[in-house]
């Protein structure tokens, strides 16, 4: 299968600085792909990049089987974008805004319409859409956004930090949709984000980039077990502890540590032990309040790519 | 583009602009009326062939004649329709979003620069249809060919020139990302063409070029250099062109030396046709044509080489 995507050693400089530096990156059709990196470290510019709105300095780019730099036309065609602050004329109505961008994309009127009920039914705006764009929340732009990139049917959907500025129940709620409308439709979706704890988990792989340079890159179960520091850590909060209980804990074979905080336990090893930790408690005839996973070393590699001081443009 | 054309348009008709395109409209009308109506009373004014053109070009005495409300308000319009044309786009979020469609850039542009145009023309023909109208109404009978062909004339010729503005206003909308700067400047280039040059810049240089004037001679020369200068605005080839066109009786464009005056009074008297008035402003038309050519050029070079950041 040919990839949907592919740059090679891509490079965009701005004067003396490097935004994106030898940028190699390869996604698959249908693939949710995560493009992750703190402010300032290219991941915008790489998406003008593909979308041709923007030259490279050098290396290649190809989307869709088009080299964007000489022909945006027809990746464009197949490509929705979704930049960061979208936005929708003010004094037209939301069902009017995407009328416009479907006639932009020669849709003819009649299927037009009928295109625009349905993708106004998926982000759930059926009411919406008949009052103006400048009376819509930050999220219900973004939804529009949404709305407005399916219409043209595309092959991938780039969308430029969509979960920006949106309340947690409102981010839960668009990468729902972006991963059932991945699923359902086969869509491709590259998905730029700087909140990794919110988008891995509907990302099938995902990239980080860091000063224009991709540090790290696989599926997140890849990158978990990458670390060396790695490992899972499990976390316990019983009604009452005992040692009796920490001990049993502390005998699973893939446990290094059991660390006790009265009732709050936390169990690290070098796999998910979850299942025993949830028979031993049971056996024990201890009430469990709460078990999970705290995921460390996802949250390791987090801090050490993205807190670096940014520097730079977007 | 099509698509952008018809949304600029309704954007222009619709309720943001437009009452501002109806007031010019109906001032224009009542400004004509005024006129006419003097006209009419005062009988004796006109110059009684060429009574339709007269419309236009005469004054009332109060108000100054017609094609002076529309070379200087008209400016206006073309800067209302174009001063944020690319710039709300952007402070909207909206430009990024339409130029990831499969449109070429050039589009946008193109289709925002005709609908201007096109509501331009609207306005133009609404105001002259309106008093040409009226005229005939209070005098009881049509223009003939001649003046007919020297009206449409009129009328394409002060669509050359408001298109300038709009094309001036859409370049400063592509230099300047704030909206409010780009009035401005355009504003500001405006009263420069329509005053500035005319009333200080052309006759300060004019007097540095000749700084004595003691006889006719040196009078004509210093004339002719300040006529010279102020062409390189807009508003003077239009104001020239626009006074040749409706003015059968006027045969030059520049200042006269006392002989070749003299050799005109005598043909004076009797008019010249549409086809040679014409001739006389072509290079006027052609100066003006080439003015928004170029800064369409300028605004393509800056817009399409663009990177567009949301």
């Amino acid at each position: 299968m040919a990839p949907l995507v592919e740059t090679s050693s891509l490079t965009k400089h701005y004067g003396s600085i490097k935004a994106v530096d030898g940028l190699n990156l390869k996604m698959n059709p249908g693939e949710v792909y995560g493009f992750l990196g703190p402010n300032g470290s290219g991941k915008s510019t790489t998406i003008l990049m593909l979308l041709g709105m923007t030259e490279p300095t050098s290396g290649t780019v190809s989307v869709a089987g088009h080299d964007p730099t000489r022909d945006p036309t027809a990746v464009k065609r197949q490509v929705g974008y979704l930049p960061e602050a979208v936005g929708f004329y003010p004094d037209l109505t939301g069902r009017r805004n995407l009328l416009y961008t479907a006639e932009l994309n020669g849709i003819s009127k009649s299927d037009a319409e009928h295109k625009v009920e349905e993708v106004l039914h998926m982000v759930q705006l059926e009411e919406a859409g008949h009052r103006p764009a400048g009376q819509y929340s930050r999220g219900m732009r973004q939804r529009l956004g949404l709305a407005d990139v399916l219409l043209k049917e595309p092959k991938l959907v780039i969308l430029d930090d969509p979960t920006l500025g949106l309340d947690p129940a409102g981010i839960q709620w668009l990468l729902g949709l972006i991963e059932e409308m991945a699923k359902q439709k086969g869509i491709a979706v590259f998905l730029s984000s700087h909140q990794l704890h919110e988008v891995q988990r509907i990302c099938d792989r995902v990239g980080i980039m860091s000063r224009g340079k991709m540090v790290l890159e696989g599926t997140v179960s890849d990158l978990t077990a990458a670390q060396e520091s790695g490992g899972y850590e499990v976390y316990l909060e019983v009604e009452k502890s005992s040692k009796s209980l920490i001990g049993a804990l502390s005998e699973i074979k893939s446990v290094k540590n059991v660390n006790a905080n009265k009732t709050k336990i936390t169990i690290s090893g070098t796999e998910d032990c979850r299942h025993q930790v949830s028979t031993i408690v049971f056996e024990q005839k201890v009430r469990m309040l709460e078990l999970r996973t705290s995921n460390r070393s996802l949250e390791e590699i987090y801090l050490r790519y993205f807190q670096e001081p940014a520097d730079g443009e977007g | 583009m099509t698509a952008i054309f018809w949304k600029e348009m309704a954007d222009h008709l619709g309720r943001r602009r437009f009452l501002l395109t109806f007031l010019l409209i109906l001032f224009g009308f009542l400004w004509g009326m005024f006129i006419l109506f003097r006209e009419v009373q005062g009988s004796g004014v006109s110059t009684g062939e060429f009574l339709f053109l007269s419309l236009f070009t005469n004054s009332s005495g109060v108000l100054p004649p017609v094609l002076f409300y529309l070379g200087f308000f008209g400016p206006l319009v073309g800067i209302a329709l174009g001063f944020d044309a690319i710039n709300s786009e952007r402070t909207q979020g909206t430009l990024a979003k339409l130029l990831s469609q499969p449109i070429h850039r050039d589009a946008v542009f193109n289709g925002k620069f005709l609908a201007g145009l096109t509501t331009l023309g609207i306005v133009l023909t609404a105001i002259v249809l309106s008093i040409v109208g009226m005229g005939m109404f209070v005098m009881g009978y049509a223009p003939q060919g001649e003046e007919i062909i020297r009206i449409v004339g009129f009328s394409i010729v002060t669509v050359v020139y408001l298109a300038f503005w709009l094309a001036m206003a859409m370049t400063c909308s592509i230099f300047f990302r704030n909206a409010v700067t780009s009035a401005l400047v355009s504003l500001g280039l405006w009263l420069m063409a329509t005053f500035l040059i005319a009333l200080l810049i052309a006759p300060a240089l004019a007097e540095l070029a000749v700084p004595e004037v003691s006889d006719l001679t040196q009078q004509v020369s210093r004339e002719s250099w300040q006529l010279w200068i102020s062409r390189i605005s807009p508003s003077q080839l239009f104001n020239e062109a626009a006074q040749i066109l409706l003015n059968p009786e006027a045969r030059f464009t520049g200042v006269l030396s006392a002989e070749r005056a003299s050799q005109l009074m005598r043909v004076q008297a009797t008019p010249i046709s549409a086809g040679q008035s014409l001739q006389l402003v072509w290079p006027h038309i052609v100066v003006v044509f080439s003015m928004v050519a170029a800064l369409i050029g300028v605004s393509y070079t800056k817009f399409l080489r663009e990177e567009i950041r949301s």
